[in-house]
């Protein structure tokens, strides 16, 4: 190494301003001198800065991340690659993952959110898989915010932009606002991709002397400092920041993906690898640290879009749409045909080596020489301080007044900004191109994507409810699990694995750090105890502005499968006369429900709890229900309770539903609480569904009818048009973003 | 030398886009402003060795065949 | 029928086109790459939709001078069936083998729906074996709007040029049916010689029953019987 460093810049370039742009800690220099056992140069802090930052080292969360399950029988790959695989049987596998681009979306929201969409397709099809559907959890501030509207206009047209050029189905989502995103919008990214068992391509580098190659888009000065500026607070100076935003190029990433996948039908890839934050330089390192080997690299060699580049902007660009590769010797002319066919740039960087190192040289010097674990594995960890939050009292249900006018309560629920039709949104985004998408926005509880060619269909969804999360993390993470274990099964689909995508405020304070122990630890509680391990994800540190953090966002995205979707669910009721049943116990649960903030103006109370056997044992039951043909229509019950569910069902099939309650509880908090391990159905054979519930110990109960009439009525209490209904849930977005 | 291409909708078009602008002018507050008719500006960069007429009808060409859209689309051309 | 579906670099509907084809005719079509130049013989040419060069200056403008739309064109020329969807009837459009021209959508906004089209003119080999007097299939483009001047719209109707018009469930054509402002409801249209059809709806979207109908199934089997 001596001999390298004699070559490299003068170490005397380092000043306390160039360490804090680099965005370590004088700690955290001093921690990467002692382990070089020399000063770096510019370029290599710069280089160790990116890699150190909590978005690509995960520093603050790793020890957390640690503790959640993992592994089953059908994971092929958990967390750690490009993506997560399991195992979807027939030699055929589901690849997916989802990522955030929080920080680049609000400076910039339309590139922000399509280039988040271009990257976590690119983790998806790095892996070998064809993209086949994409899903996007969305958070905005209160629709008052003046910068709401355009955040979130920006957004669902760059996301729209980007997936539907590349053509891959957007299926599903979800979207919020609340004030506490005022500052930080949340753009969460996933993709789901199938490939064969057999030709999955992960990122370990290996074989001395082989060729590394550079193919996609040429190199920018782009986004250069993104993987650090996702490490920061906002200071109310996001405008400062524009600069650094990436541009995508959708239709360079088509040409990508083809010519990758074209590739990958021949033996020619070792090791292959996305440039996503921090580019080529994560790209790199990483590959080489899976690998334990060195690589070198000549920056000469880089494609590049500007002239007279310098090696920290080559190294830290984040242009859009290039990927590396290891390749098997003798296969580069193959492979450079293939690239060149679909018109991209190919050029070979130099190679693999024994050294452990990142060697790099820039116009015939070497320019940075150090080793991968110091980079990559000996990253510093910290074990932050953290509080769990203040306990929130349990609300009685007796305490909620209740509504002088039921019909209008119920308008209000399903027209406010959080439970109104996102119509508007979903019809920006291609949810049929592949021609395979059986349930696309508003289908089913979650959406269905047949897996090409064959019988069998993916369920997936996105899920995260922030205000339980905000008072009670640990309830609130095992709720988003055990939401989407729900959403899957009620379309028939078994619940195999997730992805999680966390999104919370400064972790250096202990209050936030409590939040994020927290929703892990529930999260952990509930793979573990629906076996249902994660296999991918992504954390987002620092949505803070001013000092003020989000309410915590641990979003999951799960996925599942069933094997004849000829019989997967909707949920739209499909004819007069149908039996409506309620799956599970209402305890009539108003603690930090939707009713509470939307009508009462209360956010507080301790949140739903989730028993987790419960959930599985109906979640098991509405499956084997679906499997035997028993039922017509299936939801899951969420926010705003059981006739919002039911007020869905409705508006989806155009049908009315005439309900008779009976209950101890007081009427408003069975129809509006939250309790969680319930879903309606619909039925024409109640006999055996209730036969059925009896033998599993599964509670259900006949709470009505579907009707012809058009209107929904509940007993004496309640009755409304389904069209007024319908006016006042579809007409809230459209109205709000066009007037 | 630099050509400097302008492409906007014929009359008689219907330019959303421009009309959205119109929209969003007013709703700023901005008066006085009639119509808004929006399009494409294209720079080429030209070898210098081309002389100028020539640089102007090859220019024209492009336009004729790709750039500009005949049928909805004018176009002005400026060589400098 | 035996046919063959022309694959730009951005097309993206190119497979759901040979899917639905090899169900439809029961005979795999030729996958046709941009730079050929030569077609194989065939009775249909689809070009599929998708954002063929990644239609950056006009959609479908850059795709109507490549390799292989000459061979495209003399296919037409000599009486073969050539259907554009979506992305394929911007780029019939910009080739001239359609007459008027694609704008963005009146809402600026890509559309993603299914819209109910009314059967104009059953006297084509797209349209002769449609059964209803609507069709219900996807549509999902950004720039759909048809446009043409008065002149050339009057003949489009006097010809039976226009084949399917944007309207609403019960067959009403009207300004609210019309997703995307085209002119008169325009949807699709065919040539004079009603060989050659552009259509902005997906009905190779349409043909499985897992698709949630099967209405575009039904434009194909007119080509099949049209042939036959």
């Amino acid at each position: 190494m001596t001999m390298a460093a004699k070559n490299l810049e003068n170490s005397s370039d380092i000043s306390p301003q160039t360490i804090k742009d680099s965005g370590l800690t004088i700690e955290e220099y001093d921690l990467l001198n002692a382990q070089l056992g020399r000063t770096p140069n510019p370029l290599e802090l710069a280089i160790t800065g990116a890699m150190w930052s909590e978005h690509c080292s995960y520093k603050s969360s790793k020890k957390w991340l640690k503790t959640l399950p993992t592994e089953a029988p059908h994971v092929i790959q958990g967390p750690g690659e490009n993506a997560g695989v399991i195992d979807i049987g027939d030699g055929q596998a589901a690849i997916f993952k989802i990522e955030s681009h929080n920080s680049p979306s609000f400076i910039e929201p339309f590139q922000g959110a399509a280039t988040g969409v271009g990257g976590i397709l690119r983790d998806v099809f790095t892996m070998g898989a064809r993209p086949v559907a994409n899903l996007n959890a969305l958070r905005f501030g209160e629709p008052e915010n003046k910068l709401t509207r355009h955040l979130l206009s920006g957004a669902v047209a760059g996301i729209g932009s980007y997936g539907n050029c590349v053509g891959v189905p957007t299926v599903g989502g979800e979207v919020n606002f609340h004030k506490a995103y005022n500052g930080n919008c949340l753009v969460n990214c996933m993709t789901v991709g199938i490939a064969d068992t057999d030709k999955i391509f992960y990122a370990k580098a290996a074989g001395v002397g082989n060729p590394i190659v550079y193919v996609g888009s040429k190199t920018g000065r782009d986004g250069i400092g993104g993987a650090t500026m996702s490490s920061e607070g906002f200071e109310d100076d996001a405008d400062a920041k524009r600069p650094t935003v990436q541009v995508g190029d959708p239709f360079t990433e088509k040409l990508l993906i083809e010519a990758c996948l074209e590739l990958m039908a021949e033996d020619a890839i070792i090791a292959i690898q996305d440039m996503g934050a921090a580019g080529l330089t994560s790209s790199t390192v990483e590959m080489a640290s899976k690998g334990e080997v060195g690589v070198e690299i000549d920056l000469d060699k880089i494609p590049a879009r500007e002239e007279n580049m310098q090696p920290h902007e080559f190294m830290l660009s984040e242009s859009q749409e290039r990927m590396l590769m290891v390749l098997k010797p003798g296969s580069e002319n193959k492979a450079r045909a293939i690239f060149e066919k679909w018109e991209l740039d190919f050029s070979i960087i130099e190679m693999v080596t024994d050294t452990k190192n990142l060697t790099l040289t820039w116009r015939g010097e070497t320019v940075a020489d150090m080793p991968v674990d110091v980079i990559v594995d000996n990253a510093p960890e910290y074990d932050r301080d953290w509080v769990a939050p203040k306990p929130q009292t349990t609300i009685k249900a007796e305490d909620i007044p209740e509504p002088s006018d039921y019909a209008d309560t119920l308008v209000k629920l399903m027209s406010c900004p959080d439970m109104a039709s996102k119509r508007w949104i979903y019809e920006q985004y291609d949810s049929t191109v592949m021609a395979d998408t059986f349930a696309g926005p508003g289908k089913a509880a979650a959406a269905i994507v047949r897996v090409h060619g064959t019988q069998k269909a993916l369920a997936m969804t996105t899920d995260c409810t922030p205000r339980y999360c905000y008072a009670d993390p640990f309830q609130g993470g095992a709720q988003a699990v055990a939401e989407t274990y729900r959403n899957i099964s009620a379309t028939g689909a078994k619940p195999l694995a997730i992805t999680n995508n966390l999104n919370f405020g400064n972790p250096e304070r202990p209050e936030i750090m409590g939040q994020f122990v927290g929703c892990v630890g529930g999260m952990r509680n509930a793979c573990e105890e629906l076996e249902y391990p994660v296999i991918s994800g992504n954390v987002s540190l620092y949505n803070e502005t001013s000092g003020k953090g989000i309410l915590p966002a641990p979003v999951i995205g799960g996925v599942g499968v069933m094997q004849d979707i000829t019989k997967a669910m909707t949920l739209n009721f499909k004819a007069a006369e149908d039996t409506i049943v309620l799956i599970g116990e209402t305890a009539g649960w108003m603690g930090s429900s939707l009713y509470l903030r939307e009508i009462e103006g209360q956010e507080k109370g301790a949140p739903p709890p989730v028993d987790l056997a419960t959930e599985k044992r109906h979640a098991d039951f509405i499956r084997l229900s679906i499997e035997e043909e028993l039922l017509t229509a299936a939801h899951d019950v969420s926010d705003g309770g059981l006739l919002c569910a039911v007020a869905d069902m409705a508006l989806a099939g155009n049908i009315g539903a005439d309900l008779q309650i009976e209950s101890n509880i007081p009427l408003h908090t069975f129809l509006f609480g939250e309790d969680q391990a319930r879903f309606v159905v619909t039925t024409q054979n109640t006999d055996a569904l209730l036969e059925a519930a009896a033998q599993a110990g599964v509670p259900a109960t006949v709470i009505g009818k579907t009707n012809a009439s058009g209107t929904l009525t509940v007993g004496t209490d309640l009755a409304t048009d389904l069209a007024a209904l319908r006016t006042a849930h579809e007409g809230w977005l459209p109205n709000y973003m066009e007037n | 030398m630099k050509a400097r291409v302008h492409i906007t909708l014929k009359n008689g078009v219907l330019d959303p886009q421009g009309k959205a602008v119109h929209n969003a002018l007013k709703s700023l507050g901005f008066e006085g402003v009639d119509d808004v008719r929006q399009g494409k500006y294209i720079e080429l960069q030209l070898e210098d060795s081309l002389p100028e007429d020539q640089a102007e009808e090859k220019v024209k060409q492009m336009c004729e065949k790709l750039l500009a859209n005949t049928v909805i689309e004018n176009f002005d051309i400026e060589i400098a | 029928m035996k046919s063959a579906v022309i694959v730009f670099p951005g097309s993206n509907c190119d497979r759901d086109a040979q899917v639905a084809l090899r169900q439809i005719t029961g005979q795999e079509p030729a996958m046709v790459w941009h730079t050929e130049s030569d077609l194989p013989k065939v009775d249909l040419v689809v070009l599929p939709g998708g954002f063929s060069y990644g239609d950056y200056l006009r959609c479908g403008a850059m795709a109507s001078h490549s390799n292989v739309m000459k061979a495209v064109k003399d296919h037409a020329e000599q009486g073969g069936l050539l259907l554009g969807i979506c992305n394929g009837f911007q780029i019939l459009v910009e080739s001239h083998l359609l007459p008027g021209a694609m704008l963005t959508n009146k809402k600026l906004k890509f559309i993603s729906r299914n819209v109910h089209l009314k059967v104009e003119n059953r006297d084509t080999p797209f349209s002769k074996s449609i059964t209803g007097e609507t069709i219900r299939i996807p549509i999902a483009n950004h720039d759909g709007c048809y446009f043409a001047d008065d002149a050339t719209l009057d003949q489009l109707e006097q010809n039976g040029q226009v084949v399917f018009r944007y309207c609403d469930e019960t067959g009403a054509v009207n300004d609210n049916a019309n997703v995307n402002g085209s002119l008169r409801n325009i949807a699709g249209i065919c040539n004079d010689r009603k060989n050659v059809l552009g259509m902005m709806p997906h009905p190779e979207r349409a043909v499985d029953t897992y698709h949630g109908g099967t209405d575009g199934a039904e434009l194909f089997k007119s080509m099949v019987e049209a042939l036959a």
